[in-house]
């Protein structure tokens, strides 16, 4: 008989193992997987944060870009009668306040929620497998692998990304741009009490400015490579990508192990 | 010895007249953000109080700030110096020099141990065990070292103390180190800016003074009172700013019209002082109401941020100097591209497996 990932691997150690899916699957996985043929991977709070946070992320960057480099003067009328500028930093305010809580609410689902919502979170440097399948992802993308494993969840080299870039690259931001927030709050606002000791560290204003524009630059490469890989994926790997990450199900092309 | 005379002696025998005193003391605390209950309590103290000695001592410095002092308005700097406090060793204002001048150094910090102020203009320089600054035949840093050791509080007058300003900015060849790196045991209080603003010096000077204490400070330790907000906040061309009509070149019509220089590099956003409320030479204009963008003289290293025009540091790390938008769109070009040639290269080897395949 053929093997499929619906019989069990004759050489397995355990019954975790026996199924031949990637390090990443776990024994849910496995069971969910024998009676259907996709996983249920991303739980709905997961989806709504990647997507409220990929909007909030666009007009953050839209309107953090004008404010660092204005469009050209606009003559609707005399200065009380308009708030350009006005509104593209409201606009880029209150998107950061509801990055915020939902960054705050993605975190809180990661403790209550399944295994893969704690993916984003950590880098799984201690497991050998780990790193055997990141070796094998970045040969896939050389060029150098001519099939690509079967991931449930994130597979390594994006797991290493979405840490890097999202987990460590949004609290960046949060970070910095709080404490820009907080010097126009004022001394002795809720902002300031709370992140008013960044700029204390950076000592100087115009340097916590410069940072916060390297953090954009950084989140726009990421979402560069995120949006192309997710659609390279889901034509060349033998999984779904980006209807995962609407109905939150896992599907495979096939049946073969790995 | 004689107990020392108070501030209103001194003040009385200068011939200031009791309503010119009172009227000094709303002044000052209008200044100080004080409401009006305070005004007795100023005069008060002044009438009570003996005069605080201060050495003033002056390191690596283009004396810009001293420059400054006297040219305060209210309170005028003659009170403060005269009257108020008694400088007793400011060796660009005194009349002695050379071992009387040093003299009356010593005799002050021996008359007044713990109870006088230092105040330090320019900073030490650290390289060659400081021979970069000598006074008095010795390294500034040990006259400084010996001034601090006794004294009640340190202010650090300007950039150059506070920060070290234009002899620390890179590479610093004689190591200027701002005070409060040479000094670590005394409170200090930094007074930034190149020069800082007349009424603000002597405005600190007259809340130690009257309170007995140190105004309250921020994270960087700087007096509330004045640094608590950006040039930017108060600006009175900020509703330009909101509005989003700016000075797009030097000189054209929307300059003319007073409109928002941040697109000239106005540094007004990221610098703390108290320009655009006190305004300079008696409340007259500050750099913005003249016409030309803030260049943030108040701020930590701002010789070192790059141009007085841009709005971001400059970026030296790549070898070449960019801001982060050069460095961070640049990149994201670069990797777009290498994108797209992954997108092609995947492309061109789908194919051709499908042309094996069948």
């Amino acid at each position: 008989m053929e093997d499929t990932i619906h019989t069990p691997n004759p050489k397995a150690t355990g019954a975790f193992e026996a199924s031949r899916l990637t390090g990443d699957a776990t024994e849910e996985d496995l069971d969910s997987i024998r009676r259907r043929t996709s996983v249920y991977v991303y739980e709905a709070p997961v989806r709504l944060w990647h997507w409220l946070n990929a909007l909030m992320i666009t007009v953050l960057i839209v309107t953090g870009f004008l404010i660092g480099a204005p469009l050209p003067s606009l003559q609707i009328g005399e200065a009380t009668e308009q708030f350009v500028m006005g509104y593209i930093r409201f606009g880029h305010f209150a998107a950061a306040q509801v990055l915020t809580v939902i960054f705050f609410g993605r975190i809180y689902w990661a403790f209550v929620g399944n295994h893969h919502a704690r993916q984003l979170f950590y880098v799984p440097v201690w497991r050998k497998r780990w790193w055997k399948e990141l070796g094998h992802e970045l040969r896939w993308y050389a060029f150098l692998e001519k099939t690509p494993k079967k991931y449930v969840g994130h597979n390594p080299l994006a797991q290493l990304a979405m840490f890097f870039f999202m987990t460590l690259g949004i609290t960046f931001m949060l970070i910095t741009g709080w404490a820009l927030y907080a010097e126009g709050a004022g001394q002795g606002s809720l902002p300031d009490t709370a992140m008013g000791w960044v700029l204390g560290l950076v000592q100087n204003s115009q340097r916590l400015h410069t940072l916060h524009h390297l953090g954009m630059w950084a989140i726009v490469i990421f979402m560069i490579v995120h949006i192309y890989a997710a659609i390279r994926e889901d034509i060349m790997s033998r999984q779904s990508m980006v209807s995962t990450m609407i109905s939150g199900h896992r599907t495979f092309k096939d049946d073969r192990i790995e | 010895m004689p107990a020392i005379e108070t501030f209103y002696d001194v003040m009385r025998r200068q011939g200031i007249t009791r309503r010119s005193f009172m009227k000094y003391c709303s002044l000052t605390a209008a200044a100080l953000g004080l409401g009006p209950a305070y005004v007795p309590k100023i005069a008060h103290a002044m009438e009570t109080k003996p005069r605080t000695p201060v050495i003033w001592v002056h390191g690596l410095e283009c004396t810009c700030c001293s420059e400054s002092f006297i040219r305060s308005a209210h309170p005028l700097a003659k009170d403060v110096v005269l009257s108020m406090i008694s400088l007793d060793y400011d060796d660009t204002l005194m009349a002695a020099a050379g071992a009387q001048a040093e003299a009356a150094l010593q005799d002050t910090i021996d008359k007044y141990k713990g109870n006088y102020i230092l105040a330090v203009e320019g900073n030490p320089p650290l390289n060659e065990d400081g021979m970069y600054c000598i006074v008095g035949g010795k390294p500034f840093v040990d006259q400084l070292r010996h001034a601090a050791e006794h004294a009640k509080a340190i202010i650090s007058w300007g950039a150059c103390a506070s920060y070290g300003c234009v002899q620390a900015a890179a590479p610093n060849p004689t190591r200027a180190t701002p005070v409060h790196k040479v000094i670590t045991d005394k409170p200090i209080i930094k007074v930034p800016g190149c020069p800082p603003i007349a009424e603000v010096m002597t405005g600190v000077i007259t809340y130690m003074l009257t309170f007995d204490r140190m105004p309250e400070l921020d994270r960087q330790g700087r007096p509330q009172m004045f640094y608590s907000q950006r040039i930017h906040d108060k600006c009175y061309r900020r509703p330009h700013f909101d509005a989003g009509q700016f000075v797009e070149t030097w000189d054209d019509e929307n300059a003319r019209k007073g409109y928002c220089l941040y697109k000239m590099g106005c540094k007004g956003p990221t610098t703390y002082n108290a320009c655009s409320t006190v305004r300079w030479n008696e409340g007259v204009s500050f750099p913005i109401q003249s016409g030309h963008g803030c260049i943030g003289c108040s701020e930590d290293g701002f010789w070192d941020q790059g141009s007085f025009y841009d709005r971001l540091t400059n970026i030296k790390q790549f070898g070449i100097e960019a801001n982060a938008d050069v460095v961070g769109g640049t990149t994201a070009a670069v990797v777009g591209g290498a994108v797209a040639v992954h997108a092609a290269v995947s492309a061109l080897k789908r194919a051709q497996k499908k042309n094996e395949e069948a």
